[in-house]
């Protein structure tokens, strides 16, 4: 079956979305990404949407349903990498993805996630 | 010019995906600004995604139009599902028959130049598109 691979890397899980998704797609890597949360104990997940050419109400309601699963499943989400033209359409569209965290690229998202779990573990949590 | 007119099934979701890859090719091809091109691209695909979940499958038409102002492209979505019973109440943003979050029809129709619906319970749904150059 067709799959959006997830590397692991210490805490984090990354995932690069490089293909024009099909609706099943998405809902397996939504279904994917909270199982391994779960199963990898991760503290945080990136995802790079950089080659995506558009996100629509399908995508972007699967970008935050990850986001709010793995919140409830104790892991930060960043997305990393949204094309300007697809952040004015998804804005357009009625979705503002109001609640992800967003950072322009890997690194800076690499750097958000580092920050927030270590002031995660300064509050001994 | 005569307009090229092209028709794709919309039976699966991969049929979604077919379509919107053809709608950015033919933009391209026709010189749509980047963000032109996502917009109709995005539009496209709430509405095939609509025929197929909504409609039960149906077909999606590519015109190109070409006139001494003006370049566009215009798409017609057709199903024969079973029609909107209240098509006003549909374009509501957050109305939702079927457990999406209600934005396709709404979002849609704010991103191109043109939009129409025509629709009676029982006869399917014609949702017409078009965004200019």
């Amino acid at each position: 079956m067709e799959r959006i691979p997830i590397l692991k890397m210490g805490n984090y899980l990354l995932v690069t979305i490089q293909v024009d998704m099909h609706d099943r797609l998405a809902m397996t890597l939504q279904d994917d990404l909270t199982s391994k949360v779960v199963n990898t104990r991760a503290k945080a997940v990136l995802i790079d949407i950089s080659a995506l050419e558009m996100v629509d109400s399908f995508i972007g309601r699967m970008i935050a349903n990850i986001a709010a699963m793995a919140r409830i499943l104790d892991a930060e989400t960043v997305v990393v990498g949204m094309r300007p033209a697809v952040a004015i359409t998804l804005v357009e569209l009625g979705m503002p993805l109001k609640g992800v965290r967003t950072a322009l690229d890997v690194e800076k998202g690499m750097a958000l996630l580092r920050d927030s779990l270590l002031t995660h573990e300064d509050n001994g949590a | 010019m005569a307009p090229e007119a092209e028709t794709l099934p919309l039976r699966t979701s991969e049929d979604v995906v077919i379509a919107r890859q053809q709608v950015r090719a033919r933009a391209v091809e026709n010189g749509f600004s980047l963000i032109d091109q996502t917009k109709l691209v995005t539009a496209a695909s709430e509405l095939a995604r609509n025929a197929l979940h909504y409609g039960g499958g149906g077909t999606m038409t590519i015109e190109v139009f070409v006139d001494d102002r003006r370049r566009g492209i215009k798409l017609t979505f057709l199903d024969e599902g079973p029609g909107i019973v209240d098509i006003a109440l549909a374009l509501k943003d957050g109305y939702t028959t079927g457990g999406g979050l209600g934005l396709g029809l709404g979002g849609a129709k704010r991103l191109v130049n043109e939009f129409g619906i025509e629709s009676k319970p029982g006869s399917g749904t014609k949702v017409t598109i078009a965004r200019w150059r």
